[in-house]
Parts: C-alpha cells; sequence; structure tokens
C-alpha cells in the first residue's frame, strides 16, 4: 500500500473520491483501488503468504475439529477440561480487551479529550477482542450451537458462567454500538451516527459495569475450584479482583501495542492528528497502567499474606510464579514508570509488551499450567489445538486489519460539508495532500458539534 | 431524561437480579441437606475388588463395553477415575502393606450442595429430594465447567462423540432404581456388602455405630459427613482416608461459599457503578467549564 500511495495515489478518507463523485461501497471496499491493484498489492505484502500458509493449514484443521469432534482436536482430557482454546482464546483474550471501556471512561466520563485520537482504536480493540473469544468459546463448547441456551432455554442465574455468559453478550452488543459510529461514517449514514452518539454516555456507563463483573467473573470462575489452582494463583477472596485489576493494565498496554504496530505498518492509514499524538497518548496510557500494575503487585502481595502462603514461594512453582510476577510486571512496570519519567517512549512500548506477555501468562498459568498442580502429570496441548488456536489467532489479526484499513479508526472520517472546498489534482500525493488539507485536522470541538 | 431512564433501569436489573440470587441457594451457609435424602455408605474395609460394581453399573446405565472384561485385574495397576463411558471404577490402594492392598469404589458423591449443580449456567444439574444429583444432557452445552468445580474430579465428557458430547456421571441409578425406591444397581450386586443402602441420616448413625464398636479396624472419620457441605456417599476406611485416594484438604464448607464474596459483590457493582460514574461525567463536564484543573485535555482542545 505505500508504494502505491507513493506512486500518487490517493488514500479513501472520505465519500468522495479526487472528482468529486460519491464512491461506491465496493470502491471503499477495496481501499479506493481497482480491483487487480488490489490484488496486486495484497500479494505484495510479505506478512499475506505467511497468513495464507496458517490458514493453508488451519481452517482445514479447524472444520475437522467440528466434523471429528474435540477428542481429534483437542487433548480432551478428564482431568484437564479447559485447554488451550479457553485458557489461551477466552481467559487471555478478555483481559486484553478491556482498553474499550477503559478509554470510553476516560474519554466519555472523565472527559480525558486528550486521548480521543486513540479512542476508537481501544473501543475496535475491545469489540474484536471479545469477538474473538466467543469464537475460541464456540471451537471449544462440545455444543457450539447451543451457546444460546443460557440466554433463552435454560437458565443458571446463580452460576458464574451465566453472569460471564450474559454479561460478555450484553457488552458485546454495547462495544457494537460503540464501534458503529466509525461505521456508520464510513457507509454514510449520520442519522444511525447521532443515534448511537445521544446514547454514548449511556453505553460507557453500562460498559463499565459489565466489564468490572464479567473481568472479574472470569477470576471467580476459579474459586469454584479451590485446591484446584495452585494457591499461589489462587485467592478465594481476590480472585476476581486479582483478574479485574490486571485487565486494566493488559487492555491499557494492548492498545499500546497494537497502536505500535499500526503505526509502524499502517502508517499510511493513520492520519496527523493520530500520528502526531501517538506518544503522548502513549504516555498517558502507560501512566494509567502503571497504576494498575503497582495495584495489582500490591492485592497479589496481599492475597498471598492473606492466606499466608509465603511458604509456596520456596518451590518450583514459587519461583515460575515469582517469574511471572517479575518479568510480566514488575518490569514492565520499572520500564513504563522509566519510559514516562524520561519520555523515552519506546521503553514505554517495550514495558506495554512485557505486561501483555505477563497479562497473557498469568491467565494460561491459571486455567492450564498450573490447574490441577496436584495431579503428577502436567498436559501438553497437542498439535491440533495449537494450530487451530494460532488460526483464530490469525484471524482476528485479518480482521483487525480489515477494518483499520477501512473504518476511520486511525483517521478521521472527512465530512461532507467539509468535503467541498477540497478538489486538489490528482497529482499531488495522497499522504502530502492530507496533512495540506485544513480539514483533516478538524479539531474535537469541531466534531462535537458535528455530532 | 436519557441518563434518568438509564440508571433507573439499572437499579432495577441490580436488585432484581440481587433478590434473585439470595433465593436461588447461595445463601446457604448453615443447609443441613434434604432430610429425605437416600444414600451409601461404603465399608472399604470389606470390598474385596472384585470389580462387580462396575460391571452392574455399566449394564444398568447401558454403557459402552468397557476396554477389557469386567475380571481383568490389571487395571488395579494404574488409579482411574470416572469417565463418560464407566461411572464407576474400583480402585487399589496400600499394594505393598502387610494389611493387603485396600479398595475403594469411586464415582460420584451425590453431594448435599453440588458444585457441578452451582457452577453450571444452563441449570443442567438437578438434585433430588432422594439426594441423587442428576443431568439434563438436553441442555448441556458442554462448556466442562461443571468438571473444573467438582471437588472430586467425577464429571467425564463425552469428548468423543461429535454430534451429542455431554456430561456424563453416576445419577445413583434415580430413573431406573432410586425413583421407585429400589436401591442402585451397585449396592444390589455387592457380594460383601461393603455397600449399605438406606437414609443419609441412618447411615451417618450406622457408620459411628461401627466404629465405635470396632475401633481398631476404622479410622475415627466418616468422609463424606461433613465435606463439602456432606456427601450422600459415605465412606468409612482402616487407614487414613489421603492413603487411598481421598483429598484430606477439603474444607467442610460447601464450593460454592468460596464463591459468596464475587457474587455478593454483583448487586453491588450493578447499583453503585451506574451513579458513581455518571457523578463523575458530570464533575468533570463542570470543571471544563470553569478554569478547573483539566489543563491537559484544554491545551488539546484549542
Ligand atoms: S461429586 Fe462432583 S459431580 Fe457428584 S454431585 Fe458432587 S460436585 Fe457434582
Ligand atoms: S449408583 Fe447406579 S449409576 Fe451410580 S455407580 Fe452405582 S450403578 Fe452406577
Ligand atoms: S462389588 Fe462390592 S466388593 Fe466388589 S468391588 Fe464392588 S464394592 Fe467392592
Amino acid at each position: 500500500m505505500k508504494n502505491m500511495i507513493k506512486h500518487g495515489l490517493a488514500v479513501v478518507d472520505s465519500p468522495y473520491d479526487e472528482s468529486g463523485r460519491k464512491r461506491t461501497v465496493v470502491e471503499k471496499l477495496l481501499l479506493g483501488l481497482t480491483p487487480s491493484q488490489y490484488l496486486l498489492q495484497a500479494f505484495r505484502n510479505p506478512f499475506n503468504w505467511i497468513l495464507a500458509a496458517i490458514f493453508a493449514i488451519g481452517i482445514p484443521i479447524l472444520l475437522g475439529r467440528f466434523v471429528f469432534g474435540l477428542a481429534w482436536a483437542t487433548s480432551g482430557s478428564n482431568d484437564y477440561p479447559w485447554g488451550l482454546f479457553l485458557g489461551f482464546g477466552l481467559f487471555a483474550m478478555v483481559p486484553l480487551s478491556s482498553s474499550g471501556f477503559q478509554l470510553g471512561t476516560a474519554c466519555e466520563i472523565f472527559g480525558r479529550h486528550d486521548l480521543e485520537p486513540i479512542e476508537r482504536l481501544a473501543l475496535l480493540n475491545g469489540l474484536l477482542g471479545y469477538f474473538f473469544a466467543v469464537v475460541y468459546l464456540l471451537a471449544d463448547l462440545g455444543q457450539p450451537w447451543r451457546l444460546p441456551y443460557p440466554m433463552v432455554v435454560s437458565f443458571g442465574p446463580a452460576a458464574v458462567l451465566f453472569l460471564v455468559a450474559w454479561h460478555v453478550a450484553t457488552y458485546l452488543s454495547v462495544q457494537v454500538a460503540e464501534v458503529s459510529t466509525a461505521f456508520f461514517e464510513w457507509i454514510g449514514f449520520p442519522a444511525g451516527k447521532r443515534g448511537v452518539r445521544r446514547i454514548t454516555l449511556g453505553l460507557t456507563v453500562s460498559g463499565i459495569i459489565l466489564s468490572t463483573l464479567h473481568q472479574g467473573a472470569l477470576g471467580a470462575l476459579f474459586t469454584y475450584a479451590p485446591g484446584k489452582v495452585h494457591p499461589l494463583w489462587y485467592s478465594s477472596s481476590f480472585q476476581w479482583l486479582h483478574f479485574f485489576v490486571s485487565s486494566l493494565p493488559g487492555g491499557l498496554c494492548m492498545v499500546i501495542t497494537v497502536s505500535t504496530i499500526a503505526s509502524k505498518f499502517m502508517g499510511w492509514r493513520a492520519d496527523r492528528r493520530f500520528r502526531e499524538k501517538l506518544d503522548r497518548c502513549t504516555v498517558s496510557l502507560a501512566k494509567g497502567a502503571c497504576m494498575g500494575i503497582a495495584t495489582y503487585i500490591t492485592i497479589k502481595l496481599i492475597g498471598i499474606a492473606h492466606d499466608n502462603k509465603w511458604s509456596y514461594l520456596d518451590s518450583g512453582w514459587g519461583q515460575w510464579f515469582m517469574l511471572e510476577i517479575i518479568l510480566g510486571f514488575m518490569l514492565p512496570l520499572v520500564l513504563m514508570t522509566y519510559g514516562v519519567h524520561t519520555r523515552k517512549v519506546n521503553i514505554v512500548r517495550l514495558g506495554a509488551f512485557a505486561t501483555v506477555f505477563g497479562v497473557v501468562l498469568n491467565r494460561v498459568n491459571t486455567a492450564i499450567i498450573t490447574f490441577n498442580w496436584k495431579l503428577p502429570e502436567r498436559e501438553i496441548p497437542p498439535w491440533r489445538e495449537v494450530v487451530i488456536s494460532l488460526t483464530i489467532f490469525a484471524i482476528y489479526i485479518v480482521v483487525y486489519r480489515f477494518i483499520l484499513y477501512r473504518l476511520p479508526i486511525l483517521y478521521k472520517w472527512r465530512q461532507q460539508e467539509e468535503e467541498v472546498p477540497v478538489t486538489e489534482t490528482v497529482t499531488v500525493p495522497a499522504a502530502g495532500r492530507r496533512e495540506a488539507s485544513p480539514v483533516a485536522v478538524a479539531s474535537y470541538s469541531n466534531m462535537t458539534k458535528l455530532d | 431524561m436519557k441518563r434518568r431512564n438509564f440508571l433507573k433501569a439499572c437499579l432495577i436489573g441490580g436488585t432484581t437480579i440481587a433478590m434473585g440470587k439470595t433465593n436461588k441457594g447461595w445463601a446457604s451457609g448453615s443447609f443441613e441437606g434434604y432430610p429425605e435424602s437416600m444414600g451409601v455408605l461404603v465399608d472399604t474395609t470389606r470390598c474385596i475388588g472384585c470389580r462387580s460394581c462396575e460391571a452392574a453399573c455399566n449394564k444398568e446405565q447401558n454403557l459402552p463395553e468397557p476396554d477389557t472384561s469386567f475380571d481383568d485385574k490389571s487395571v488395579f495397576e494404574e488409579p482411574r477415575r470416572p469417565t463418560a463411558k464407566a461411572y464407576t471404577v474400583v480402585n487399589q490402594y496400600e499394594k505393598q502393606k502387610p494389611g493387603g492392598p485396600v479398595y475403594r469404589k469411586v464415582q460420584c458423591n451425590h453431594c448435599n450442595e453440588p458444585a457441578c449443580l452451582t457452577s453450571c449456567f444452563v441449570n443442567a444439574y438437578t438434585k433430588t429430594k432422594e439426594g441423587a444429583v442428576i443431568y439434563n444432557s438436553k441442555v448441556c452445552v458442554g462448556c466442562r465447567n461443571c468438571m473444573i468445580a467438582c471437588p472430586f474430579n467425577v464429571p467425564g465428557y463425552d469428548y468423543e462423540s461429535v454430534t451429542n458430547p455431554v456430561i456424563k456421571k453416576c445419577i445413583l441409578c434415580y430413573d431406573t432404581r432410586l425413583k421407585v425406591g429400589k436401591p442402585p444397581a451397585c449396592v444390589e450386586i455387592c457380594p460383601q456388602e461393603a455397600l449399605t443402602f438406606g437414609h443419609r441420616a441412618d447411615l451417618i448413625k450406622v457408620a459411628h455405630e461401627r466404629i465405635r464398636s470396632n475401633p481398631d479396624r476404622y479410622v475415627d472419620h466418616v468422609y463424606g459427613e461433613k465435606e463439602v457441605g456432606g456427601t450422600s456417599w459415605l465412606y468409612l476406611s482402616g487407614t487414613e482416608f489421603d492413603k487411598i485416594g481421598f483429598d484430606p484438604s477439603l474444607s467442610n464448607d460447601p464450593i460454592i461459599s468460596n464463591v459468596k464474596d464475587f457474587l455478593g459483590m454483583v448487586p453491588m457493582v450493578l447499583s453503585i457503578w451506574p451513579a458513581l460514574f455518571s457523578g463523575i461525567h458530570l464533575l468533570s463536564k463542570h470543571d471544563a467549564g470553569s478554569e478547573g484543573h483539566d489543563t491537559e485535555s484544554k491545551e488539546e482542545d484549542r
């Protein structure tokens, strides 16, 4: 794509093309390229080759899982009922997707309008993360077609999983609504956007409630199994708090991670506002994440002290636990604090990667690795399970990229009214042109009036 | 206007859920079990490991053929657990001890407050008044949460099945026997009378009576009397219980009491959060209007 832009190709960021004609949906879908140009650029991208390789192997196996059953695809054991699909796909994806409600809260509730350039990315990150957590869940459920049962057929309202199911389902719809503003802009349906804007506060507050509850609930699921999860990862009174609090830095750092990757590989798709404000936003997010991590480490220690579990630290499990805490939480805390103080954004980013790693490791540890720690043997996931998990993750990346390329997430969709004076000649390189255009840098205050 | 409606909806939702919860059974701290509950007392000192209970269960529950016959003693080399194909298994312990091997039958213990039941989000499990914990495979989604929750690692899952993988476990022969007042198949067949069927309350008395009259034979503990809130299957043993595969670390509280901290927090969040955050929103709006502290955002807005 970068090359094409260099060769004078305009980037789609408004309903009209260079000649002032309204773009069709197909044109928008193809990013303003002709089909052959589109294929060419897709073909040139080496990352697509990797993806193609993953899909070539992974998709048949994913389908095979539904044809041949769980036993064929997973370790399918009675002692370890939850494997990678849930341990990684559900338990790790959900905390990494808490960004939606956090940035929603910061922007809409606390009035942190300076974070707005990154708000939509955070909302999208939330939506996709949850959505794919559900996809992983579908791959794991014995009877995926019965997923709606807790909603419509048979209720077990006293169960924590019931809360998780309902909250994730409602929260998914909240997030669809939140992200839909970008979609409505893109397809040109301002009435829809106005409608959603009007209920934004309601959506945001319900987002906070639902997130607090189901992030915590995921942790509370393990309180059904006292003694099965290793005591260092288990706390009957604080499990939900540990999960909830660690999801906060997890989500923020995931946004830092994604925005870093996006600005590196999709720079052409971001507008000037995003590119200029990104470092600042990153630092702000990192500040929040540092608070979260510090709190998390504290309550984790409180958890250990509360049940007096210090002696467990002096064992193999204890070392593994310390590794998780030090590499996944303390190191990033130091890195990010240092980075924030010295404004070394790349160090902040490094810390954010480490945090994402730490949160994933924590969930995988709780759900799989230390689960049933008293049993003599550990279960190693079979290769098909690994391949399917990878494939679903690759689909997640593809969908993420597909949306970032198109919807106004990293850039602002130029509105109709503002479009009129912008009739430049095609010869101006697109990237440069956008920066020169006065409308692209519309400030937030203009935005709100428009809405 | 909108906001107020929203708050109202939240509050109503919050309170209904909160009240629904309290009725539904997590106010169970001092729950004493079901008065009519039946049960089985297993006297492991009488068991000879003939495995006829396994065979009887297999027949009664129409389970698939086992891999090896029920006379095969080689299965005792490794401890086994109940699966979707075998609702009960007999394991051998203390093989090297002079007192000879000890055998113990394993199956669902039919807890008074089953963790499987309280963790199931489609309510597939039911505790009947006769004490059996049965399940409705028609609604099981296959999330396997009950397997995570069961403190005795009982429910087995039909991983092999493509079209109808569901949870399988001992149902105390509910459909075919318990309902009509007959003892379970495994109890009926036991040649050693190692299994005694009866009212749970009576069985507890019998168990303590056996310990009292034969203190050298038994450890002074009836496993299942109190563990995780009590179970319908009770065990007597001649060796320490942890030597024959029991988990001695289980608390006497039912599993659900571990989850109460969280469940109690739910209605709080539902009722406090809307007001709290809407309030903060109003405050921060006000701040931005005056010359508030929010300098960073002002700078950006310029
Ligand atoms: S032993 Fe396990 S499966 Fe049986 S009732 Fe108790 S919790 Fe449920
Ligand atoms: S009670 Fe019935 S189902 Fe349970 S182990 Fe005995 S025979 Fe099998
Ligand atoms: S039938 Fe009785 S003696 Fe034989 S293994 Fe079963 S419980 Fe033990």
